[in-house]
């Protein structure tokens, strides 16, 4: 270890260093001035992205290979550094109002955040695992925050016991790509597999298991029930972070193993992650149309935006369209956290206590009433939709070009085919929205308002500008080490 | 050689029997019991494997504080005598089917397929070793290392917040 | 394998696992056994036992093991970590220096939140 390695993941450093002085600053505050704590991990998240934009550029590992600083890297902590920027604006109101103010809240959320950051960069499956028990870990706990509210606790106690099951799917998985390859660097298992060395069906079948671990925290139907569930029972603005951070980790994992590594395993893999595909696409939309509770619809279209994110993993072994791949997967991801804070955000304002205020009748009136409100929440459905001008839109059609790249022409026609059905659901809140009568009870809320009209703007904005964004993903591509 | 291969099927049979009792008491304290010993087992046998220093984990770890954990859950929730667990018809002959699917399978890798265990011989005696494990640890896996001290620190907060009410 | 460095280990187990046995089956062969209903009661300090064994007990009990859990696993490492600090030299000493403070840090917060008070 030297100097250089320790700038290499200085983003990550001062976040978790930030978290644990907060730990202790929390000790000295009041407990009716715990807002204070929001203010200072928001500080905390902010100097951390501005040293995360500092770095851009380059191309290093650190801590003999263990993390890997690359386009790729820099991207992901940008976003998860945004998105926790975003999670804290959700929540400051939110939890107050809800009676749920702690400050272990922030702390947890950063802990969590920490776990999202070194999960971008992560170049070994063991700390693919540490990552991802960082990032898992607090968004258990604040899954539960809402106890002793039964259903808070119902999500807590759900989204552990299957969380835990899968992570230990990914131990396992790891533990026999180990012993296939004999090491768990992600350039030493593609030197082991390039020279022959590797033992290909324990290979197979550590790889199988990493993919379910890693399927379950992205939501890949059928590791998916959990999700309505929790996602239900979390307090909104938790669930809003669980959604884009959770899921975006999970899949930076996703790319970096099955994209670089397990890229040889193409023959055996490709049919299933197609498969998988297809499935989540088909379920997620289906199933969200005879959802009534907005949150439970948002959560099914989770799914359903997972199984177009996952679309990219079967380019896996065509390395002239990776970059491609790679940067319509993140392009999307950017484009899913962008408009699901936008439409959470919506959802929190409309929140009342004990759970009311959650039907998408409720959002009847919207239009008439506060318009301004109801058309961010129609850019936001627009966006999940895939209709133009918005990011949404950018972000399907980057995906079904690189899928279709790849030839996978049946893939697409129901990647498509699916995006007609979401419109179903999403117009659905749109048309209660405008065409009904109602006396929708919203507040108002400084950070709450803020964050939906920064996220409605940047939804069409970005779109408009959207290929130096594109660009900037494609060249995220991963650093392989020879 | 010999000897090691006795002792390693002895302790197979011990470790699942214990396995076997552990699944089978209806009474969740005795079956707390049988982990134990199967934990115990199972150390040994990372003692024949030359792992010394996993098998100390093993112990200090699982069979202490691991157990401990569980019997305070057991008691927590009162759940010394468990109920038949009621659940739908399909459930169980759904579960021996997979099951025995997954052990066909495993019996067909082990058998069909050769070179599918990776040669031990050339691993090192002193591989599982303190000293080599505090050598990796401390330079290769330093990251890992640190990183274990944060997840720890948020799983105590995590815990607190839970559990404690709001004073 | 060094199955010999093992032995005393073997050999101490072996004794040890024989007194209890021979305890136990010393009192089993020649103490008498009259059982009488009061006899099989739970005993509880001499107190006549109330209510049902088996009701479910607080939370706090729970908190208690998750601690004990997370510093013990904080004290394996601390074994590795022993044998070779001398290889390692400060390098060694600065790393456990920043584990243990990150956990100084939790034993902090755990104290002043009262997680070790039996309230």
């Amino acid at each position: 270890m030297n100097f250089s390695d320790l700038t290499t993941i200085l983003p990550l450093i001062t976040l978790v260093g930030w978290a644990i002085i907060l730990i202790l600053v929390d000790l000295f505050i009041p407990a009716q001035r715990k807002g204070i704590m929001a203010m200072l991990s928001a500080i905390g998240i902010m100097i951390s992205l501005v040293i995360a934009i500092c770095q851009f550029g380059g191309q290093t590992t650190a801590f003999s290979g263990m993390v890997v600083f690359d386009g790729f890297s820099v991207f992901l902590q940008i976003l998860f550094l945004i998105s926790g920027l975003a999670a804290i604006a959700l929540a400051y109101d939110y939890i107050k109002r809800q009676g749920i103010e702690r400050s272990e809240y922030y702390i947890l959320l950063m802990f969590s955040l920490s776990g999202m950051t070194l999960m971008a960069m992560a170049d070994d499956l063991i700390i693919i695992f540490l990552a991802l028990e960082l990032l898992s870990i607090p968004l258990y706990v604040l899954a539960g925050f809402a106890n002793p509210r039964l259903d808070s606790e119902e999500a807590a106690l759900k989204y552990f016991l299957l969380g835990s099951f899968s992570d230990a799917f990914v131990v396992f998985g790891t533990a026999l790509v180990f012993g296939a390859a004999r090491t768990t660097t992600i350039p030493g298992i593609i030197a082991a597999i390039t020279v022959g060395a590797a033992n290909l069906i324990l290979l197979m079948v550590g790889a199988a298991l990493i993919l379910i671990g890693l399927g379950f925290k992205v939501s890949i139907v059928p590791f998916h029930m959990w999700t309505p569930d929790v996602y239900q029972g979390a307090p909104s603005s938790v669930t809003a972070f669980m959604a884009v951070g959770a899921k975006t980790a999970g899949f930076a994992a996703l790319l970096r193993v099955f994209m670089a590594a397990f890229n040889t395993l193409a023959v055996d893999l490709v049919p299933v992650l197609w498969a998988l595909a297809a499935l989540t696409m088909i379920l997620g939309n289906i199933t969200a149309i005879v959802q009534g509770n907005i949150k439970r619809l948002l959560a099914y279209s989770s799914i359903a935006h997972t199984g177009y994110i996952s679309m990219v993993l079967v380019t896996i072994n065509q390395s002239r369209i990776t970059q491609h791949a790679v940067g319509a997967a993140l392009f999307y991801l950017v484009a899913y956290a962008v408009t699901s804070f936008g439409a959470w955000a919506v959802v929190i304002t409309l929140e009342h206590s004990e759970g009311k205020g959650l039907n998408v009748e409720d959002y009847a009136g919207l239009g008439r009433k506060y318009p301004a409100l109801a058309a961010a929440m129609t850019v936001f459905m627009l966006s999940f939709t895939g209709v133009p001008p918005t990011l949404g839109f950018l972000g399907k059609f980057y995906i079904f070009r690189a899928v279709l790249e790849g030839g996978y022409v049946g893939l697409a026609i129901i990647g498509v085919l699916t995006s007609l059905v979401s419109a179903y659901y999403y117009l659905r809140v749109v048309v209660v929205m405008y065409m009904r009568e109602g006396e929708p009870l919203v507040r108002k809320e400084f950070w709450l308002s803020s964050t939906i009209f920064m996220t409605a703007i940047a939804t069409v904005i970005v779109s408009i500008f959207s290929t130096p964004l594109f660009t900037w993903a494609s060249k995220g591509i991963m650093f392989i080490p020879k | 050689m010999t000897l090691n291969y006795a002792l390693f099927f002895i302790l197979a049979a011990i470790a699942i029997a214990s396995a076997l009792g552990m699944l089978l008491s209806k009474n969740a304290v005795y079956s707390a019991l049988f982990l134990i010993l199967n934990f115990n087992v199972v150390a040994i046998f990372y003692v024949l494997l030359n792992a010394p220093f996993i098998a100390l984990t093993q112990i200090t770890v699982y069979a202490g504080a691991i157990m401990v954990l569980f019997l305070f859950v057991i008691m927590l929730l009162g759940a010394e005598q468990t109920g038949r667990i009621s659940s739908a018809r399909w459930v169980k002959p759904a579960a021996y089917s997979l099951g025995i699917i997954l052990i066909s399978e495993i019996l067909y890798i082990i058998f069909a397929q050769t070179g599918v265990i990776p040669d031990a011989a050339s691993i090192a005696a002193e591989f599982g070793s303190p000293v080599t494990v505090g050598k990796a640890l401390f330079s290769r896996y330093l990251l890992p290392f640190e990183a274990t001290s944060v997840l720890l620190i948020a799983s105590m907060i995590g815990a607190i917040v839970l559990t404690k009410r709001k004073s | 394998m060094a199955f010999w460095d093992y032995l005393p280990i073997a050999i101490l187990f072996v004794i040890s696992a024989g007194l209890a046995a021979i305890a136990v089956g010393l009192g089993h062969l020649f103490g008498p056994r009259k059982p009488t209903p009061k006899k099989l009661e739970p005993y509880e300090s001499g107190m006549n036992p109330f209510g049902p064994g088996t009701r479910r007990m607080p939370v706090r009990f729970y908190l208690v093991a998750v601690l004990f859990i997370l510093f013990d696993i904080e004290v394996v490492f601390f074994l590795p970590w022993a044998v070779v600090l001398k290889d390692l030299g400060i390098t060694g000493l600065v790393e456990m220096i920043v584990f243990v403070s990150i956990l100084v840090v939790g034993f902090i917060y755990a104290w002043k939140k009262g997680a070790l008070e039996w309230e």
